[in-house]
């Protein structure tokens, strides 16, 4: 039998608040256990919590950026159940009415475009953290990221393979650090996804029995998960069995999927409306003040690139990848005035090897846009070869070109310090190739007798006298004038 | 009407520990207390508003500011079991 | 002024005598410690720091000498044992806060502080609220020193029980379905609760969020004005505080009222109701009807399911506000256990006492699935009709006035078995809370067992200027409220 897959998402961003939802606490991560969490987010008897105003601009901010609804009357609502890292025994969160409702994200799946639902996006309060190991058969735990502020992206089951869901999530993640929202940091459980499969013969209509996934936090672990998922389902269906509604943490060191004994008994979260907070109701002008801080998003600013820059799918792709990279290279375009696609091309090969090679990101670059640009100049007009043009990015890089007046000439300095500019001077790239020429009787026969494959000889010897620095341009141009006469 | 299993259910969503005498007390008077609260169907609700919040106000929100310091050692003062900042509880199952 | 004198004196009259300096707050504090020291036995206190309180009246008498005292620096006030006090047991009247030093404190102390007051001790109340009668307290029930095998009412017993006996100028308090007006009724004395979101809820331990408001049991309406005045007021750290400056609640106490109108809800008189009550709460409107205020019949019909309604959502609200006792990060623990969830069952039954189980077992079982709707969601939407019945009701009268309470406090034991028969008690009480007002009791006279009666006005939102004003003029021409217990005098 043929089966058909059915994956929907619901992803877990931490906003990137200073502080607490409903607390004035700090969000930072990585603090001292216990020592990010006040009164209300340790649930202290008589605490009360008091909604920041930043996280409600941020949801809004996302729904909008997905033409979403925006609920101008939502309701935070209570889940309760018992676990030492939910401090009150309820989660507040959204239920019934949540901020962003009804909103789609377009993935191009194989060079279509394809539309995934989102159902809903909601915030809520996030829990603190069980920790399990070195305490001799305890747990410890950790309150510093209770109350840090969630959005939670539901999907529709839009997605037919671990592959579609990978896409979908890739786009979240790129949407979410454009909007500056969320600074999309799996590792640190900033960005965390729990999936929804079933599998279904290929035709059905109804869904196949689905398995709630977690523990899956990284872009591999989810395409492997679900991957794995599938198949245990598939397997269980074809051999007469039925697939159970559960829970499942996905294990990345065995690759499997196992039940999760905590979500063994039946929920019942009794949700309710949190007495402690009226409805949150949105004017227009709030939404509007937040579509104003609205930034060019991701889809339309590929678009633009490929536009303005003639930029292929490829490189509009990388250079937007985040907002910082396209934002560099569009930097580095208008300072040197350059041909777009040198840059891009600079940008996407050269710059983007050091950053990977230190795994930095290209705000922390060591070469700002503006040195940058001074090279994409210097290469532009002729200045640099391609190889000259690596060797002064490797010494920017290196910190060489710092005692520039400023940014702009660092690459200049370099230059004239290591007298790397290209020789365009057509006497004495001729005074060379004569004397290569006049050195080379034999090579030069050769060629005359029909062996052109000889010429690349020629301009080994001259660029190697030149130290490289010779125009390649006029080196082909003189030689060939020289040897065909 | 409330029978003891479905105070035994609804003690163990409310992690309550009830014993089987225990159960037979409360289903009588939980039974009771349902009595009572059934008197609510004399009066026709449809189309009524659902009032949560006895004032009709909006949600105030506040200026995204830290106004909290470390207090974990007052705290953790008063709790029942730490270490190393850490509160400590029975090993947690996932 | 000698302890005697100072014993008997009003809130207001003990405010002059320390401003003019007639006495200091540490002779005052002392005077009232002692009294409780003697051992009235009435066991309206969990928690008093004699020394403590002291060096606050120290602090207050320096600051009386300083000239920059207000209206209540210097007074020994008593705290219902639900505000949370840094550095001070707050138990809630339960076993699983039993060893509960709160490490903050709540808005209504942190304002009290602010101005001077001396807190002479933690009062005895029922476990979480949840009481008519301070019966389920973990500290043991308090006697009413009107009769000592009576109960002062509930859940502010102790807080009731102390202002009646004297053993306090005034006390806090906090009604969520009766808890001020009926302890006060029972008790012979002055109980006012606020509207909803006057006064901060902040480190008010939580039964149920949208019922629950903190007041005060004083010896009058001119002492509540006084206390109000200092309560009232908008806390950035509660988001159903509203944001409104508090009235001059003690300016308007002598403000005129011939010519208001007084509504007599039908169903607060009707069956149930004690008819020596009844006589003493008509009695009380005619005495109104002389001050020049008109009386009109309304209808309310929806206020009598008002108990059922209260009995869903009380118990919903506190199901989940007493999710976080869990022995992990405060509080009770059970000394042995075998997991996890093995130490939260032993912790919160061992913890809780059985009215608080019974609440928590309501309030799970009216929102769990298949539940929510007929019981949950009824509630919430017969709560807007009694919500709107009011609103109706102030369109034809200034103040609603009735009982506080359908009799006069009962025997101990009588109901602790019969959890009915104790939340009727609270039949004429609840309505207000459903309804965020503002709702006063005050002392009527004495049914023919010499306990006393309390009539109960409610007010429009946030009028609580007003309703001061009403009980004022009513104390002005009735001695009611300076009657003192037996033995207590």
């Amino acid at each position: 039998m043929k089966w058909e897959t059915v994956i929907g998402l619901e992803v877990h961003t931490q906003l990137l608040t200073a502080s607490k939802i409903f607390s004035g606490a700090s969000t930072m991560y990585g603090s001292e256990p216990n020592t990010q969490a006040c009164a209300v987010d340790i649930g202290l008897p008589g605490v009360l919590p008091v909604m920041n105003v930043e996280a409600a601009r941020m949801a809004i901010k996302f729904g909008l950026a997905i033409g979403a609804e925006i609920n101008r009357h939502s309701v935070f609502a209570r889940k309760n159940y018992f676990y030492p890292d939910l401090p009150k025994g309820y989660q507040i969160s959204q239920y019934e009415l949540p901020i962003v409702y009804n909103g789609k994200v377009e993935i191009d799946v194989d060079g279509l475009t394809k539309i995934i639902s989102i159902t809903r996006a909601h915030l809520e309060e996030d829990a603190g953290k069980s920790l399990h190991e070195d305490f001799h058969g305890l747990s410890g735990i950790d309150f510093n990221r209770a109350g840090t502020p969630l959005l939670e992206i539901v999907s529709e089951p839009d997605m037919r393979s671990a592959a579609e869901a990978v896409v979908y999530l890739k786009k979240l993640h790129e949407l979410v650090r454009y909007l500056e929202i969320c600074d999309g940091n799996m590792q640190e459980g900033s960005f965390r996804c729990d999936a929804n499969v079933s599998v279904r013969p290929e035709g059905q209509e109804t869904f196949g029995t689905r398995t709630e996934l977690k523990n899956i936090n990284s872009f591999k672990f989810v395409e492997k998960a679900i991957e794995f998922e599938i198949e245990r389902q598939i397997d269980v269906l074809e051999s007469g069995g039925a697939v159970v509604l559960e829970t499942r943490l996905y294990d990345p060191d065995k690759n499997e999927t196992r039940p999760m004994r905590s979500k063994e008994e039946a929920h019942d979260y009794r949700y309710f409306p949190d007495p402690d907070l009226p409805p949150l109701e949105l004017d227009e002008a709030f939404i509007e003040a937040v579509r104003q801080t609205l930034p060019e998003l991701p889809d339309a600013k590929r678009a633009r690139f490929k536009r303005d820059y003639k930029l292929s799918d490829y490189d509009a792709g990388v250079l937007t990848a985040t907002a910082a990279m396209a934002d560099y290279y569009e930097d580095a375009v208008r300072k040197s005035k350059s041909d777009p696609k040198l840059v891009a091309n600079w940008t996407i090969g050269d710059l983007s090897a050091y950053l990977n090679k230190e795994n930095l990101s290209i705000e922390d670059s060591a070469v700002s846009s503006t040195m940058f640009s001074g090279l994409m100049k210097k290469i532009n007009d002729g200045t640099l070869s391609v190889k000259t043009g690596k060797q002064v990015l490797e010494m920017l890089w290196k910190g060489q070109g710092a005692d520039a007046t400023d940014e702009s000439t660092a690459a200049e300095s370099v230059i004239i310090k290591f007298d790397l500019a290209q020789i365009s001077d057509r006497t004495k790239i001729e005074q060379v190739i004569d004397k290569v020429l006049a050195a080379s009787e034999a090579q030069v026969q050769q060629y005359r007798n029909g062996q052109e494959k000889v010429f690349g000889y020629f301009v080994g010897q001259v660029m190697k006298a030149t130290g490289g620095k010779a125009n390649p341009k006029q080196v082909n141009e003189i030689l060939k004038k020289k040897l065909n006469d | 009407m409330l029978t003891q299993s479905d105070v035994e259910r609804i003690a163990h969503l409310a992690r309550l520990h009830i014993d089987e005498r225990e159960s037979k007390v409360f289903s009588d008077s939980l039974s009771q207390i349902l009595a009572l609260i059934e008197e609510m169907n004399a009066v026709d609700t449809s189309n009524i508003e659902p009032m949560a919040h006895p004032q009709d106000v909006g949600l105030r929100l506040r200026k995204d500011a830290v106004t909290e310091t470390d207090r974990r050692t007052e705290f953790q003062e008063i709790a029942p079991a730490t270490e190393n900042g850490l509160y400590v509880v029975p090993k947690v199952v996932e | 002024m000698g302890p005697e004198a100072v014993i008997n004196k009003s809130l207001a009259e003990l405010s002059r005598a320390l401003q003019s300096k007639e006495t200091s707050s540490v002779d005052l504090t002392r005077a009232f410690l002692e009294r409780m020291d003697t051992g009235q036995g009435l066991n309206a206190f969990i928690t008093v720091d004699g020394d403590r309180a002291l060096e606050q009246a120290r602090a207050a008498d320096a600051r009386i000498a300083r000239g920059d005292a207000g209206s209540l620096t210097g007074m020994p006030l008593a705290h219902k044992d639900i505000f949370c006090t840094k550095g001070l047991l707050t138990t809630c009247g339960s076993k699983i806060l039993s060893n509960f030093v709160a490490p903050y404190n709540a808005t209504l102390i942190e304002r009290f502080n602010q101005a001077g007051a001396v807190i002479l001790g933690k009062t005895n109340m029922d476990e979480f609220a949840m009481g008519s009668s301070n019966e389920t307290s973990y500290f043991g029930a308090v006697e009413n020193p009107w009769d000592r095998a009576c109960v002062p009412g509930g859940s502010s017993g102790g807080s009731a029980a102390a202002v009646a006996a004297r053993l306090a100028p005034a006390a806090t308090g906090t009604d969520t379905g009766g808890s001020i007006r009926q302890p006060a009724a029972f008790c012979g004395i002055t109980g006012l609760k606020p509207s909803y979101g006057r006064v901060s809820r902040y480190g008010m331990v939580a039964f149920a969020s949208s019922l629950d408001q903190g007041g005060v049991l004083t010896r009058s309406a001119e002492d509540a004005a006084y206390l109000l005045s200092v309560m009232a007021g908008f806390d950035p750290r509660d988001s159903t505080s509203i944001d409104r400056p508090a009235d001059d609640y003690v300016g308007s106490l002598e403000q005129d009222i011939s010519g208001l109108t007084i509504g007599l809800p039908r169903q607060f008189f009707g069956e149930g109701l004690d008819p020596e009550v009844g006589r003493r709460v008509e009695a009380a409107i005619e005495e109104y009807k002389r001050l020049g205020v008109k009386a009109v019949d309304i209808d309310m019909p929806n206020c009598s399911l008002a108990v059922p309604c209260y009995y869903v959502l009380g118990p919903a609200e506190a199901s989940s506000n007493l999710a976080r006792y869990d022995g992990v990060r405060y509080g009770y623990r059970a000394p042995e256990y075998a997991d996890l969830i093995d130490m939260y069952k032993k912790t919160r039954s061992q913890g809780f006492g059985a009215e608080v189980k019974r609440r928590i077992l309501i309030g799970t079982y009216v929102l769990s699935a298949g539940y929510y709707d007929a019981y949950y969601l009824k509630a919430l939407k017969l709560r807007r009709l009694i919500a709107q019945e009011f609103e109706q009701a102030f369109q034809i009268c200034d103040l609603i006035v009735g009982p506080t309470t359908p009799t006069t406090a009962f025997k101990l034991g009588a109901k602790v078995d019969d959890p009915i028969a104790m939340y009727l008690n609270d039949i004429y009480t609840i309505p207000a809370n459903l309804s965020g007002l503002p709702g006063i009791s005050i002392p009527a006279g004495f049914d023919n067992a010499g306990h006393p009666v309390g009539l109960q006005l409610i007010g429009r939102y946030f009028d609580e200027a007003r309703l001061l004003n009403m009980a004022h003029h009513y104390q002005r021409v009735t001695d009611w409220h300076k009657h003192t217990p037996a033995g207590f005098a």
